[in-house]
């Protein structure tokens, strides 16, 4: 989570999707210059609110009680998704079930087992200038996410550019995934391993996180 | 010159919503849910609705008691994820689903409100959310053409109004309901306070009271709005 932070550079206006990468924002100091931006009409996204001090009109797309900041500003819907579609949002991170080596993500649906609809990640992961991936190396059963191609229903096509995981952090290239960096204690072996698909090794030493 | 006044008691507003109508409902999650109104259509016990909300609300909570008491065919959504019991009725086939990019819901139904017949979007082009859609070529691009939406009536939540339908929203409970509240032949408001006219700043209204039929005053808000304890 520390790692994917350091994704987010000043000035940036930043999505983060329901799940694992909320947590990221736990790692941006207070005076982090960012905007953050949430589906159901609100930039400018303050710290977490506990049940006792939270406003019930403030909540985020996950239905977590947030926080205003000085200079937030709050909106309908359909302004909420210009700033998706025109480019507005910098960076998004996304969760995932599935992760191509072309970029292709699937996070919505599991035919049979789980469809709950897509909410606002399919505009978030096609028309965000930047999307990252945050996720669990390999799924619960211990299959890995990220494949040559995804088997299920795709979110959008080509729209992942980085991948952190508990494992590594791997770009995806026009040759396919390329690992940036491997977790403290993880060899480069145990990643390649657990990663469905050829996976490019840098030149040079691999940096751990 | 004095403007009209439709503030109106709840079952009376409500009773024009038929068996077989769409209806609208502002909200997502807890925020912007017109709850009150829900139970008044509850009570009134119009059946085979289409309903349009961006989500389910959660078991016990918001349209869930017209999925509960049966009243509900069809559901125009973006998200169920908060409420298993929406996916059970879906995945038992009592509950037909359509899923919406929910930007693109949010289009089609500012569309409705603005009398167009359909927006252009490349949403969900290349995947199985595409299905089905018109394609068209314009300007060098390939589009999806996204029907606009509109409704047989809208139940709106709003933070302040007045009597001639004016409306304010407050915070994250804004979201669908500025965009519901000008897109169905009966429009219905529940406000938490109603003000005399004038007291509601012109420049302060989001949605002007020309889209709005009924208005209905909140006295003290139930638990359901309340901050939710998980």
């Amino acid at each position: 989570m520390a790692r994917a932070a350091r994704e987010i550079t000043p000035g940036m206006v930043v999505n983060l999707g329901i799940g694992l990468p909320t947590r990221v924002v736990d790692h941006l100091s207070a005076d982090f210059p960012v905007c953050l931006h949430t589906e159901n009409g609100l930039t400018g996204i303050g710290p977490a609110k506990g049940q006792d001090s939270a406003d019930r009109n403030l909540i985020d797309a996950g239905g977590a009680y947030v926080s205003t900041v000085p200079g937030s500003a709050c909106f309908d819907s359909a302004t909420s998704f210009a700033i998706v579609r025109s480019g507005r949002l910098d960076l998004t991170m996304l969760g995932a079930f599935e992760v191509s080596a072309t970029g292709d993500l699937a996070n919505w649906k599991i035919p049979g087992k789980f469809s709950p609809g897509a909410g606002g990640g399919i505009e978030l992961a096609q028309k965000a200038r930047r999307v990252v991936v945050v996720t669990t190396h390999c799924d619960r059963a211990g299959n890995p996410k990220l494949k040559q191609a995804c088997a299920l229903p795709l979110t959008a096509r080509g729209c992942v550019a980085r991948i952190f995981t508990d494992m590594a952090v791997i770009d995806v290239t026009g040759e396919g995934f390329a690992l940036l960096e491997t977790a403290e204690g993880i060899s480069v072996t145990e990643v390649a391993e657990a990663t469905g698909a050829p996976l490019a090794l840098p030149d040079s030493p691999v940096p751990t996180f | 010159m004095r403007l009209p006044d439709k503030t109106a008691a709840m079952d009376e507003a409500i009773a024009g919503i038929k068996d077989g109508d769409t209806v609208m409902v502002g909200g997502f999650g807890v925020p912007g849910t017109p709850m009150t109104l829900i139970h008044a259509l509850v009570d009134h016990g119009a059946r085979d609705l289409t309903l349009v909300k961006n989500d389910a609300n959660e078991p016990g909570m918001g349209i869930d008691h017209l999925l509960q008491s049966g009243q509900v065919a069809r559901l125009i959504t973006t998200h169920l994820g908060l409420n298993n019991h929406a996916i059970e009725l879906m995945n038992a086939g009592a509950l037909t689903v359509e899923f919406n990019a929910q930007g693109i819901l949010a289009e089609r139904i500012r569309a409705g409100g603005a009398g167009l017949g359909a927006v252009l979007s490349d949403i969900g082009i290349d995947t199985e959310l595409a299905a089905g859609k018109q394609v068209v070529e314009m300007g060098g691009k390939t589009w999806l053409v996204e029907p606009a939406l509109r409704a047989d009536a809208a139940l709106i939540h709003a933070d302040r109004g007045d009597p001639f339908g004016n409306l304010a929203y407050v915070a994250t409970a804004q979201n669908f309901n500025p965009l519901m509240a000008m897109a169905a032949a009966r429009v219905i408001a529940e406000a938490e306070t109603v003000l005399p006219l004038g007291q509601l700043g012109a420049n302060q209204v989001h949605t002007p009271g020309v889209f709005v039929d009924h208005v209905v005053a909140l006295g003290d808000l139930s638990e359901e709005y309340a901050v939710v304890r998980r």
